[in-house]
């Protein structure tokens, strides 16, 4: 939007020179035919953008519209994905009560295990390692954001979760009493096992937004703490966080953003059931992305219907996690670096 | 509460660049030395040397001996963090903490060294403000940000940080250099009062600042660009701006340099 509407200005008139007629009609941007297709190209760009966000709009709102209408479940309450009525002589009966569920454990398992560790990581690079040793992790972390979600998927599936059942026998015996922690000893292709999963995966890009914020903390604030006597952690925790966080919060929502729309690495690992789980160690539960991706294939055209309007409210939650993250960063503005 | 630096054939380098070449000099409790000299000739790294701050900076190293009193602050076994903590240090452009209001900014010190009492850190914030001259100015807005305050009253809130943790040194980094006249006029005053109760050590490209505030002056130079920066002299302030011994001290001083 920003894109098109700038564009759209003319550009300044040289002052200097009002009376040559050509300077003023080459200032206005219209007669140079390298101006004229950039111009085009660029307003073109905008309003192509806009063209796309309202067709998505529609076609998820009016095809959403159309499953709503004949589903007799609570669709934001009912715990059953039944759009073909099997069990209920032909009437749509479903419900994304176990979707979100599963969506938002998953993901906020995977950012309570990713951002401490990525804050770690890019405190390290930044800070810490010498650049003989700093170059090559950063390049290592890059390699694996560029590892494909299938592999990351096959590789949970395959050698993660065996490898977990001991963890989560540890987990059961001190933490079992929560019920959070829980765990019967089933195959544990569980939402836990999947947190753990995309925590791996959103690692590189918390890691590398939080490197190039903690890079940019201004070298005198740094020195005004080491100046008092501050360790290195103490110049830290008082120069390097405070300036680097509402960084860290932007890193930390671009990788929930990704963690909540990951769809095929937790296709590949989760053992999905329609049940809530007190438990997150125990098999079962799905997310949206996961239950679309498995579904969408086998499902007629009005069970294809109901997946689109579960995706309507994957899109409505990651735009609200998003509007939650800049509410965040704007009320400590008073207190962030841009004011020094 | 004041100590006497007494420094002998310091050098320091960046990486292989020596930047200040076998500096040797005393500087008395309770008196103001003003470092004066051209761009490049070392004074700012000298005076990051007192405070081991030299060798934060990437390559920086450091030889010879700086004696805080008895103690060489480059003896093995100190701890440049315990250092900085009894020489402060106040620097060109103010740099309060952003993210922290007034009162956590002159508290910072104090919370870095130990754990003290809300009533103590109350007393040592508004002593220390009134010590920077800056109490009355802020006395109503203590949790507000120090960000948000004039060049000027950011720089007297760094002084006010400095000396917050009693200090037996006060090092200053062309403290006034991005100031207008009246607030430089503010820091020139409190130096002024602060050198009661401190070893003041202010590095200025502004002679007129250096004759009005300090008691000693050591005039740098160097002998060409690349070349490491030397201590040509040192002596009491009136002398080296009316009749120093140095030739070249003359030149600088009355605009011949160069």
């Amino acid at each position: 939007m920003d894109i098109a509407s700038n564009t759209t200005s003319p550009p300044p008139v040289d002052d200097a020179k009002p009376a040559a007629p050509v300077d003023k009609a080459a200032a206005r941007g219209a007669t140079r035919p390298g101006d004229k297709i950039f111009l085009g190209f660029s307003r073109g760009s905008g309003i192509a953008l806009l063209a796309i966000m309202a067709a998505i709009a529609v076609f998820l709102t009016y095809r959403t519209a159309l499953a709503l209408a004949d589903n007799t479940g609570n669709f934001l309450t009912t715990f059953e994905w039944d759009p073909a009525g099997a069990s209920t002589g032909g009437k749509p009966y479903f419900g994304i009560a176990v979707l979100v569920f599963g969506t938002v454990v998953s993901s906020l398992i995977a950012l309570v295990i990713a951002v401490p560790v990525a804050i770690g990581i890019a405190l390290f690079i930044s800070h810490y390692a010498p650049r003989k040793l700093a170059t090559p992790i950063a390049y290592v972390i890059d390699l694996l954001a560029a590892v494909p979600s299938i592999v990351y998927g096959l590789w949970g599936a395959l050698v993660v979760a065996p490898n977990l059942t001991g963890l989560y026998s540890w987990l059961d015996d001190y933490f079992g009493w929560t019920g959070i922690f829980e765990y019967n000893g089933g195959a544990p292709r569980s939402l836990m096992t999947v947190g753990i999963l995309l925590a791996i995966m959103i690692l590189p890009i918390i890691t590398n937004v939080s490197r190039e914020v903690f890079l940019q903390v201004p070298k005198m604030h740094e020195e005004a703490a080491l100046a008092l006597g501050a360790t290195r952690w103490e110049v830290i925790r008082m120069s390097v966080l405070p300036f680097g966080r509402s960084g860290i919060i932007s890193a930390s929502m671009l990788g929930l953003g990704r963690a909540l729309g990951e769809t095929i690495a937790v296709a590949t690992v989760l053992s999905p059931s329609f049940l809530i789980n007190a438990s997150v160690l125990d098999y079962g539960g799905g997310t949206f992305a996961q239950n679309i991706a498995s579904k969408f294939n086998e499902a007629s055209e009005y069970g294809q219907d109901a997946l689109i309007a579960s995706g309507l409210i994957l899109f409505i939650i990651t735009l609200l996690v998003n509007g939650a993250a800049r509410l965040i960063i704007a009320r400590r503005k008073e207190y962030s670096g841009a004011n020094a | 509460m004041a100590k006497r630096i007494d420094v002998s054939g310091l050098t320091a380098y960046y990486g292989s660049h020596k930047a200040i070449d076998d500096i040797s000099m005393t500087v008395e409790p309770r008196s103001v030395t003003a470092f004066i000299g051209p761009s490049g000739c070392g004074k700012s790294t000298f005076l990051r040397t007192l405070n081991r701050m030299h060798e934060v900076t990437p390559g920086g190293r450091v030889e010879g001996k700086v004696l805080l009193d008895d103690e060489d602050l480059y003896g093995s076994g100190v701890d440049p963090v315990a250092v900085r903590r009894t020489i402060g240090m106040v620097f060109q452009r103010p740099n309060p903490f952003p993210t922290m209001s007034i009162f956590d900014n002159v508290a910072a010190g104090l919370r870095l060294n130990g754990s003290y009492k809300k009533s103590e850190l109350n007393d040592v914030v508004e002593k220390s403000l009134k010590g920077a001259n800056l109490w009355n100015e802020v006395k109503d807005r203590l949790n507000k940000p120090g960000s948000g305050l004039s060049g000027g009253q950011q720089q007297r809130l760094c002084i006010a940080r400095a000396i917050a943790v009693e200090p037996q040194v006060l090092l200053m980094d062309e403290p006034c250099s991005a100031l207008d006249p009246i607030s430089t006029l503010a820091i020139e005053d409190l130096i002024g009062e602060l050198k009661e109760r401190f070893t003041i050590v202010i590095v200025t490209h502004n002679m007129q600042q250096a004759a009005r505030v300090s008691d000693r002056t050591a005039f740098f130079n160097l002998s060409a660009v690349g070349q490491p920066g030397k201590l040509i002299e040192i002596d009491d302030t009136e002398r080296i701006f009316s009749n120093p011994s140095v030739q070249a001290t003359e030149d600088y001083i009355s605009g011949r340099f160069g």
